[in-house]
């Protein structure tokens, strides 16, 4: 049997790529991507759909993702799916080989991607009895990496991983949030591919950059919203004197705690202000410190494309994207701050509001990219409140 | 929302007899539903006619009614019960169109019965190709371009505009039925008759075609507080053009960004919306062009279906159970999800494994039959597999299907001189068939580019890319031979290569293979199926096994330490095995499990109760191969005291792993294996029936056509001939002479070898065929029940009415069948369930009627759940605790016959589905489902049969009759009967002179050879209500198939035997006299 014309693509190539955890466990596979090693938490993100809306989302600074669906890479990459313009994730694990794509939205394979984007990617290892580790034993520091020669110093990369810090206490939003502000105007991908024209009576908003995702921007756009986004650390007075009609403050990663060192006075000026403000995930929890709340490490925390969030409002049920390993605890709740969603699968807080103000974040992802859009009606929200007033 | 008080009792309709395009994913989503809505406190009344669901287990529904599914039985039903409610979305279309049915006739109103989980609205919107068009538009979703025609002539209007290819979809049919895809003008005007004909409301609708484009399906559950979940999606390998229900399918999509799915999610929760779906589960269809991602809605299900079985099974999340719970007032975050027990049901499944269906045909049993998939369901099952990744679920499906496939086996390639010819080998990828999918790898094999198959095929080029590099590593597996390192052995594994297809290509045996595979440490590991890829403990023990890389245990299974018994399965639904095996092993399960033995399940059918995982205490959803069921049942010998293993109940399948069974010191609970072979192997057989001075036709067993010859010559002509061990008569033959029988033998021995030899009978010409079902403990034998076939023997006994108790036959003669079933029984061992199959012949001035024994079968037969149902004593039940518990039979509360009531049990045949074939029954079976018919007497009883088959019997009209010389006689008294009725009479030329002279008024009329107007014109112009048309001889047998192809397309009774025929006359004299009246199993049994 001779195959002509066919690329010998037989799976299974040389031991390339390792993980090891702090405890010494090591997982060995094949290398993909960027060549060299990364240090960061590993935690797993269960979404069978939108792997690289995932890598590219900035709140995944400082982590390696395990991806818990086996095939990843089938359709390819391309230049708009991107949630920023340099990923943050440092490392990417998958069961399979990631293939040559098959997608007409396709720009790129997998591999090759990676390579542009700086991230070091591992297959062929037990994602299974990774993601059932992290389960049983919160997610633990690791370090991955990749040589084509399959040579790695062992020793040396558990005591990497057993050095790192860990996310607690961590600022990773500085990493990450813009440099300068800008003004972003592209709106939602609508399937053929043509972008919206903001409308000529936008309203201008400003978004402060925690490591914002770029599909928040296009939805606050495709609202007749033109966000000015600017550095998490930008002062007050500097994002009120844009005289904007809102506030949003972003997602992001790392600990809320750390960054709320510096976020917090910022944010407590802007809601003194009076006008809406909204915040989603490390947003909100910054929201949440600023109004007295406090926030703690998860065990495992909530990373995929299908975790039901009760809007205790009204009752429904939205299937949300999350993506957050911090969490607004409910015991410190003050009493001037109301909790409106909350988590189907462990109870924990999913949003709150200051009462009788437009103040309110959500702790999951409204903007999806990936995952579902049962919550976009929360920027209608944020509209209304800018635009008519309302609570 | 809690659930609601203001209803009290329901009536679940069910979907009737399997048939293509409904099989038993209804008894799966019933019988949920009716322990749901019975855990819920309703009172439940059920309806079905279909006697080997475990819907209809009397202690499933208060009230169960074993009656024809049709609207005068649910309206005769609803007049008796008055239910407060109607839940029709558990019965397929069957159920639906009752609703619809009994909706615009007013009964619902008048007698105050509310429709759950669908509305009439809903269904009409979904039903009705124009109004789902236009509600479409109305949310802005793109439909393919088409319009709807009553006429021919509309529908040549129609696709005048749209131009061919063009798509015809009959309104209202099953599974696609009458409907296909028009390439040709002639082809088009074909299709469009058909499916006018074929539909209710005379309506096809004519369609753009998006052949070639990708394929999708989603799962949808809505909740009246308007909460929407996606439960799974569903990605077609097979593009469009091909019926999903044919078509290879993926579980999750695979092939779309994320922003495409997202896209697909959005449209189908509006379209539930739109539609009006306010509880339960949908089916929404997608097709998507490659190029530019461009969506069109295909169709919608209003209701539970065979692809949500399928995504039930794909993630361990019950559509049907939640589907009866919201349809009663829950909201989806009022209920748990059983798999995790800690998280509500208010979620999307996510699945870290990728799960494959492959759809089970049986072409091979109609000759004639086009072997083309087109837009109409052919497929009579599926086999699902579950793998790390698509090329190991694909393979595990491949070799689960019971075709003896041990993954991409090679296939023949049209030939060119020494090479392959390849323009003939690309048309025939373009063409898709049962065997495509092995043509893909074969293709690569000829050496054929990914982008030429991708060309000819349109299957998206990352699935044509994962079956290159399965071809690509078999040729690696054939030059180097078994790998010597472990891990790349388990690189190969991974892929889903079985032992057996490794031991093909590098030329060892299977033994071989799998010893050295140990030998390296190379073991599957088994993963639990928990609905959250991991996020969460999963309480429900269900596993599937993958060779995947980099694993160093065993996996999850975790094996309990109590007894144990393993119940094997029957893979997928063919004809010959269907849902009565899968009853069986349910109730095996449920028996054992009540006496606190834990049941662990072992099966690849998705469409089955016994893969529901409330069935069993563990199940695994594995192929049903040696390989596979070896390792699981090591895995679970870990702990615990290991009895077991059940290969009696699921057919024909686990009997074929007796000996890898046996070879790995797995014991085997019941009959011994070397009883089986005593009762399978004739020679053996034949002796212990003359030691016990039991008769048998005269017989013998050859392997080559010479010895086939003299023992026909000792028997005498016509003769019985088929291969030993197989199932559903297949490929079992009446010869009349030694021209047909030579080549019946050289056909054999090609096709299977000369391994086992073909066993040759005499052939009991009129012979009454008799079926017993006993249970012995070894000791002492209990009679299930004494079946008397309707038609004689000659006609297959799954294809042939039979009665129950017989209806004809003298006592003495059921006692001698009785005590021979015994005698049997305790001569060969028999520790379990046995069928016997009698022949009982006519009596004659000088011989009295005398008793053959034809065969007996030591395991569960096809007709157990029918017995069961009529006697009120559950034998499969009673059977799993004689073998898996020690019981006795004296310890079993076995319930003495109650008179007064007599069951029929009737075949349905899916001969609508394979224009060209035949309708004539004969020794290989052909039938996909059954229908019970219960009542006071025989000919009400067959007449419901009749009714819950789809045969309408005329009590008044016009009778047409051709029958052979051989019947003529026989067939006076039935004429003479139907002119008393006063029906006009109508005959073939010979049949009415014969009658003539018998003193009855009959007219004339052509045979089709003959010239116009003739019978076929007769059938055609709608002056026939019924026809009997018995024939024989290979010419006669062909001059008349287009008048039985006719009646079927018209859609009247049609008898091909004597026998039959009688019965039907008995049946309506019973309807003259009185309506058919209903009544409940449980009235019947006290």
């Amino acid at each position: 049997m001779t195959q002509p014309g066919s690329p010998p693509r037989v799976p299974g190539r040389a031991e390339s790529g390792i993980l090891v955890l702090a405890d010494g466990t090591v997982f060995r596979g094949r290398g993909w991507g960027k060549t060299g090693r990364a240090v960061g938490e590993v935690c797993f993100n269960t979404s069978m759909s939108g792997y690289q809306e995932v890598m590219t989302d900035p709140s995944y600074a400082g982590q390696i993702i395990t991806f818990t669906f086996p095939h990843i890479g089938i359709v390819g990459c391309n230049a708009t799916d991107h949630e920023a313009v340099l990923p943050a994730a440092r490392g990417a694990i998958f069961r399979a080989d990631p293939t040559p794509p098959s997608n007409w939205r396709s720009e790129q394979p997998l591999d090759a991607w990676l390579r542009l984007a700086g991230i070091v990617g591992l297959s062929g290892i037990d994602t299974r009895a990774l993601t059932l580790r992290i389960r049983a034993g919160g997610a633990p520091a690791g370090v991955i990496a990749h040589q084509p020669d399959g040579v790695f110093d062992v020793e040396r990369l558990v005591g990497q991983a057993a050095a790192w810090p860990g996310l607690a206490g961590m600022d990773l939003a500085s990493e990450v949030t813009c440099r300068e502000p800008y003004t972003w105007t592209e709106g939602l991908w609508s399937g053929l591919g043509r972008t919206p024209v903001p409308a000529a009576d936008a309203v201008p908003i400003v978004a402060v950059d925690y490591g914002v995702k770029h599909n928040i921007l296009r939805l606050l756009v495709d609202r007749g919203l033109t966000p000015t986004v600017v550095p998490a650390t930008e002062p007050a007075e500097a994002i009120l004197a844009r005289c904007p009609a809102g506030i949003f403050l972003s997602n992001g990663p790392g600990d809320p705690a750390a960054t709320a060192e510096y976020a917090v006075p910022i944010i407590r000026r802007l809601i003194d202000s009076g006008m809406p403000l909204f915040g989603i995930c490390l947003g909100h929890q910054l929201l949440a410190h600023a109004l007295g709340a406090r926030t703690e490490k998860m065990h495992q925390g909530h990373r995929g494309a299908n975790q039901p969030v009760l809007d205790r409002a009204t009752g429904k049920v939205e299937i949300t994207s999350q993506n957050h390993g911090f969490v607004v605890c409910r015991d410190e709740l003050p009493e001037t701050v109301e909790e409106t969603h909350t988590s189907l699968f462990d109870g924990s807080i999913e949003g709150i509001r200051l009462r009788g103000r437009p103040v309110s974040g959500v702790q999951y992802h409204p903007e999806a990219s990936p995952g579902p859009r049962d919550s976009a009606y929360l920027f209608d929200r944020f509209r209304s409140q800018i635009v008519e007033g309302t609570a | 929302m809690p659930r609601r008080r203001d209803i009290e009792s329901i009536l679940v309709v069910g979907a009737g007899p399997i048939v293509i395009g409904q099989a038993c994913e209804f008894d799966y989503s019933g019988s949920q539903a009716c322990k749901v809505l019975r855990d819920e406190g309703y009172r439940v009344i059920l309806v079905n006619s279909n006697p080997a669901t475990i819907m209809t287990d009397p202690e499933l529904a208060h009230v169960t009614y074993v009656e024809p599914t049709v609207p005068d039985t649910v309206r005769q039903i609803i007049v008796r019960e008055r239910p407060d409610a109607l839940l029709p979305t558990m019965g397929g279309q069957t159920a639906l169109n009752i609703a619809l049915a009994l909706s615009e006739d007013g009964t619902l109103e008048r007698y105050g019965v509310e429709l759950i989980g669908a509305s009439i609205d809903a269904i009409h919107r979904a039903e009705d190709r124009e109004r789902f068009r236009e509600t479409m538009g109305s949310i802005g979703l793109a439909t393919p371009e088409s319009a709807t025609a009553g006429t021919l002539a509309e529908a040549e209007a129609v696709v005048a505009r749209l131009g061919l290819p063009a798509v015809v979809r009959p309104s209202f049919t099953l599974g696609g039925a009458g409907g296909g895809i028009a390439r040709t003008p002639e082809e088009f005007r074909s299709i469009v008759q058909g499916g006018l004909d074929l539909s209710p409301v005379t309506q096809v609708l004519v369609e753009e075609s998006v052949i070639g484009w990708k394929e999708f399906e989603m799962e949808v559950i809505r909740d009246r507080a308007d909460n929407a979940i996606i439960v799974c999606s569903i990605e077609n390998v097979d593009p469009m053009g091909v019926h999903t229900g044919d078509s290879i399918t993926v579980a999750p999509a695979l092939t779309l960004t994320d922003k495409e799915y997202q896209s697909l999610r959005d449209a189908s929760i509006a379209i539930l919306r739109a539609i009006g779906v306010e509880t339960g589960g949908s089916n929404v269809q997608f097709a998507i062009n490659p190029a530019d991602g461009r969506i069109v809605v295909i169709e919608m299900n209003p209701r539970v279906s065979r692809s949500s079985a399928l995504a039930s099974k794909a993630t361990g999340f019950p559509i049907a159970k939640v589907a009866a719970r919201l349809a009663v007032g829950y909201t989806l975050d009022e209920i748990m999800n059983d798999v995790t027990g800690t998280t509500p049901a208010s979620f999307e499944p996510v699945i870290d494994y990728i799960v494959t269906k492959v759809p089970r045909f049986t072409f091979e049993k109609f000759p004639g039959a086009d072997p083309a998939l087109t837009t109409s369901m052919k497929s009579v099952g599926e086999a699902m597999a579950i793998g790390r990744n698509f090329a190991e679920s694909l393979q595990k499906a491949l070799r689960s299907l019971e075709l003896g496939l041990t993954g991409f086996d090679a296939v023949d390639v049209p030939r060119d001189g020494d090479g392959v010819d390849r323009p003939a080998l690309l048309d025939r990828l373009a063409q898709p068939t049962s065997r495509r999918v092995l043509l893909l790898a074969q293709a690569f094999r000829e050496g054929l580019s990914l982008p030429e198959i991708h060309a000819a095929t349109s299957i998206d080029p990352w699935f044509l890319a994962r079956i290159e590099e399965i071809v690509l590593v078999e040729a690696e597996l054939a030059a180097h031979g078994l790998p010597t390192d472990p891990d790349a052995l388990r690189r190969i594994k991974s892929l889903g290569f079985a032992d057996a297809r490794i031991a093909l290509l590098t030329n060892r045996d299977e033994a071989a293979v799998a010893a050295a595979r140990r030998a390296l440490g190379v073991r599957p590991a088994f993963r639990r199926v928990d609905t959250c890829a991991g996020e969460f403990a999963a309480s429900t023990p269900y596993f599937y096994g993958s060779y995947e890389e980099g694993v160093s245990d065993g996996g999850e299974t975790a094996p309990g330490d109590r007894r144990k018994v393993v119940i094997l399965g029957g893979g997928p639904n063919r004809i010959g095995q269907g849902i009565e095996f899968d009853y069986c092993c349910v109730h095996a399960a449920l028996a054992l499990s009540g006496v606190g033995i834990e049941t662990i399940m072992i099966n690849c059918n998705p469409e089955t109760v016994s893969t529901d995982y409330d069935t069993s205490d563990r199940l695994y959803f594995e192929p049903l191969t040696g390989e596979d069921v070896v390792e699981i049942i090591e895995a679970e010998r870990g702990a615990g005291e290991f009895v077991g293993c059940i290969v009696q109940f699921g057919g024909q399948t686990p009997l074929r792993l007796a000996q890898a069974l046996v070879a790995a010191d797995i014991p085997v609970i019941g009959t011994p294996p070397d009883a089986i072979d005593l009762a399978e192997d004739r020679d053996r057989f034949s002796g212990l029936l003359a030691r016990l001075d039991i008769r048998q036709p005269e017989n013998g067993s050859c392997r080559n056509p010479d010895d086939a010859v003299r023992i026909a010559e000792r028997i005498g002509y016509p003769v019985m001939v088929r291969p030993s061990y197989v199932l559903g008569g297949s490929a079992m033959e009446v010869v009349h002479d030694e021209a047909s029988l030579v080549d019946y033998v050289r056909r054999a021995v090609h096709r299977h070898g000369s391994d086992d030899p073909i066993l040759i009978d005499a052939f009991l010409s009129s012979a009454i065929e008799v079926d017993v079902d006993a249970l012995s403990d070894g000791t002492t034998v209990v009679i299930g029940g004494v079946m008397e076939h309707v038609e004689e023997a000659g006609i297959h006994s799954g294809d042939s009415a039979c009665s129950l108790p017989p209806h004809s036959l003298p006592d003495e003669i059921i006692d001698a069948i009785k005590e021979q079933t015994e005698t049997l029984a305790l001569s060969l061992g028999v520790v379990g369930l046995m069928n016997v199959q009698f022949a009982v012949t006519r009596a004659t001035p000088d011989r009295p009627r005398e008793v053959y024994v034809l065969e007996a079968n030591p395991r569960a037969s096809r007709t157990v759940p029918f017995v069961s149902k009529t006697t009120g004593n559950p034998l499969a039940h009673m059977a799993s605790l004689v073998m898996g518990a020690g019981r006795k039979v004296a310890d079993l509360d076995v319930r003495p016959w109650r008179n007064g009531h007599i069951a029929v049990k009737e075949a349905v045949f899916p001969f609508r589905r394979f224009p060209g074939a035949d309708t004539l029954l004969g020794p290989e079976m052909k039938s996909t489902g059954e229908v019970m018919g219960i009542d006071r007497s025989f000919a009400n009883a067959f007449a419901k049969a009749q009714v819950g088959a789809g045969t309408v019997l005329p009590t008044t009209g016009t009778l047409f009759l051709s029958v052979r010389d051989a019947d003529k006689e026989d067939f006076v008294p039935v004429c003479k009967a139907f002119a008393r009725y006063g029906f006009r009479l109508l005959g073939t030329t010979g049949t009415a002179r014969f009658m003539r002279a018998h003193g009855l008024e009959i007219e004339p009329v052509k045979k089709v050879y003959e010239g116009s107007p003739h019978v076929v014109d007769a059938i055609r112009n709608g002056e026939v209500d019924m026809l009997f048309n018995t024939t024989e001889g290979a010419q006669s047998i062909a001059d008349s198939l287009s008048m039985r192809r006719e009646a079927l397309n018209a859609g009247i009774p049609c008898f091909t035997t004597v026998a039959g025929s009688l019965a039907v006359v008995e049946a309506i004299e019973g309807m003259r006299s009185a309506s058919l009246d209903v009544a409940s199993l449980q009235s019947y049994l006290g």
